[in-house]
């Protein structure tokens, strides 16, 4: 504990303050748009937090996670087709089928390591993207538009902007909280230590396999959480949330904001889809800076922002 | 000759001739796999550069076979460019690093092609010889085209097994995928062997698009799907492994192909037209995921490792 206001915690305190009173702005002003993008940031920080906790934390790099975005997408926009709109029946079902799935795929992925992991995670997400396209009645190739967002019986109304926009910030400042409490945990730190040396961990006598795949489960339901949250916030859901190139965002994510650090995927999300936004104003051909960018990165600024802040002395 | 016996006889031949296809990518990534440790993501941007390239110059030169060979050498170039400027910084970084550079050169690749070639897909048309149909069997008439795609890529799969068991180029490859600094201790330029690996890996890729180009559309992101395949190919065949990637590639397109034929005449048979009808297109495009699942319970490391792995 060197010091409480490092440049690091100001950064993070001064966007959580900003992110707390955006909606403020946003009434003052009349503009929705920046809160509509804000709403998208926050869910998809909310899906790279639950991958951070099993890539940054555990060291399982799962380039499959968009899977969980698309089937919590899926079984909102399914449920509501076919006459279910509670929330309180599709949310408990989108964390079932997330942990289902995650619990078969997670038991078959841990059987390997590495690069095997990293292709068998990939591969089992384009599974899940195909069925999801061979779906006629649910839309197929085009998507499924959900004309009613889940109902929660007056509690809260999805369909207020800024309701909603407070929801998804609250669920993701709680989804951080579980992440710091159980990487501090006893859990936590078999999953990495079992990340530095797992041969070590298990010659101590764990058995890594299943915290793994415990972890691997925690973060698909988080993942299918923020799915939900996103089918909800477009009112659609099409094969696209699931792309394999989507599963590499949230990697990107990740790494932009810092690997296994608790904020990191939130200032993440935060850098990539602000720039993906400013860029695309500018040039319609914005991907050809965000490649070379992410290129750089990996090469030169391996700790992503957040370690480049841990590193500098308070200001 | 029934029916049902020459339609299974060809989709046997199109599995094959899809296994064929898979194989020329797959055995670049596990050739760049083996020899450098490294993921290259990217590999389906090349698939998509061999296809632009073939369709560009075949407008220019009407030649189907010239344009094939000039859109290989332009692959190798940018490959073996790519390799220098990029790629390179990458090798003996986790594989984490490896997916997220090539992440970034997919997406730099596909605003590139559009860049240059515009967002509208283009076109590659067949000469007259190879659109005609061959009377293979008495009665049974199969694509030229279709054809000449099995025999090239029998010959290219043939050529780089006896380049890579039978000579200097191969044995230096070989040595340098079990132990890099022992083949630059004895003065071999290993960078140079890399590089010149990797445009070969590109140009494999490049060869495979340009053949798919007349049967699809040349279109962006035209190679990240059949990418994915590639992997499940190599991972069936055990990672670094030529010969695994081969018959992985083969079994692979044999079964996707006739599965995806068959499969909704199948669940005909045992429920209604309705149910089969919604489910058959679903679970056809399941069965390779399935396939490798099956793999992994019985060998987690493909059913041919590459030594020393």
């Amino acid at each position: 504990m060197s010091a409480f206001f490092t440049v690091r915690s100001l950064v993070i305190g001064a966007l959580l303050v900003f992110l707390a009173l955006l909606p403020v702005y946003v009434a003052t002003t009349g503009q929705f748009f920046p809160l509509t993008l804000f709403t998208r940031i926050i869910i998809l920080a909310l899906a790279a937090t639950s991958l951070n906790l099993i890539l940054g934390y555990g060291g399982m790099v799962s380039f499959g996670h968009a899977a969980y975005l698309g089937l919590g997408g899926y079984v909102v926009g399914i449920l509501a087709k076919e006459g279910i709109t509670s929330g309180f029946a599709q949310w408990p079902l989108v964390l079932a089928v997330c942990a289902l799935f995650a619990l078969v795929v997670g038991a078959l992925c841990l059987r390997t390591r590495g690069v095997y992991f990293i292709m068998i995670t990939l591969a089992f997400a384009q599974m899940i993207y195909y069925v999801a396209v061979g779906l006629d009645r649910y839309g197929g190739d085009d998507g499924l538009t959900i004309y009613r967002r889940s109902q929660f019986a007056g509690l809260i109304d999805l369909s207020g902007k800024v309701q909603f926009y407070y929801l998804c910030l609250a669920l993701l400042l709680a989804a951080i909280w579980l992440v710091s409490r159980l990487v501090n945990s006893r859990f936590g730190m078999v999953i990495r230590g079992s990340r530095s040396n797992e041969r070590r961990m298990r010659a101590i006598g764990f058995p890594v396999f299943r915290y793994q795949l415990t972890g691997f489960v925690i973060a698909g339901m988080m993942c299918g959480l923020a799915g939900a949250l996103l089918a909800n916030h477009t009112d659609f859901i099409s094969p696209a949330a699931m792309h394999w190139t989507r599963s590499g965002d949230l990697i990107v994510m990740i790494v932009l904001g810092g690997i296994g650090s608790l904020f990191g995927p939130l200032i993440g999300a935060v850098m990539l889809l602000v720039l993906e936004e400013g860029l695309s104003r500018l040039t319609e051909y914005w991907q050809i800076v965000v490649g070379p960018l992410l290129l750089f990165v990996v090469v030169y600024a391996h700790g992503g922002i957040d370690g480049v802040l841990a590193s500098l002395r308070h200001a | 000759m029934h029916d049902e016996v020459i339609l299974l006889f060809e989709q046997c031949l199109n599995g094959l001739q899809f296994g064929l296809l898979l194989f020329l990518l797959a055995a670049g990534l596990t050739l760049v796999f083996g020899i450098m440790d490294f993921v290259n993501l990217a590999h389906g941007s090349f698939y998509m550069l061999g296809a632009y390239f073939a369709a560009t110059f075949a407008a220019l030169t009407q030649s189907f076979v010239l344009s094939a060979v000039l859109a290989l050498a332009a692959t190798l170039a940018v490959g073996m460019a790519a390799e220098v400027i990029a790629i390179r910084k990458l090798y003996g970084r986790d594989h984490l690093d490896h997916v997220l550079g090539t992440f970034g050169l997919i997406l730099f690749f596909n605003e590139l092609v559009r860049l240059i070639w515009g967002p509208a897909g283009m076109n590659l048309a067949l000469p007259p010889y190879l659109s005609t149909s061959i009377e293979i069997l008495p009665d049974v008439y199969y694509p030229a085209y279709r054809l000449a795609v099995i025999m090239v890529a029998l010959v290219v799969a043939f050529f780089l097994y006896i380049v890579v068991m039978r000579t200097r180029v191969g044995m230096l490859i070989r040595a340098g995928a079990s132990n890099r600094e022992m083949v630059s201790a004895l003065g071999i330029n290993i960078r140079l062997l890399y590089t010149f690996v990797f445009g070969v890996g590109a140009a494999l890729a490049a060869l495979a698009g340009l053949i798919q180009a007349p049967i699809l559309t040349v279109q962006i992101g035209m190679g990240e799907n059949i990418l994915i395949v590639a992997l499940v190919v190599i991972i069936i065949g055990g990672i670094g492994s030529i010969r695994g990637a081969f018959i992985a590639a083969i079994f692979v397109g044999l079964v996707d192909t006739v599965g995806r034929a068959f499969l909704p005449e199948f669940f005909r048979l045992v429920m209604t037209p309705a149910a089969a009808s919604a489910l058959a297109p679903a679970l056809s495009s399941m069965l390779i995921y399935l396939l490798m699942a099956a793999v992994l319970v019985l060998r987690p490391q493909g059913f041919f490792p590459a030594d020393g792995r």
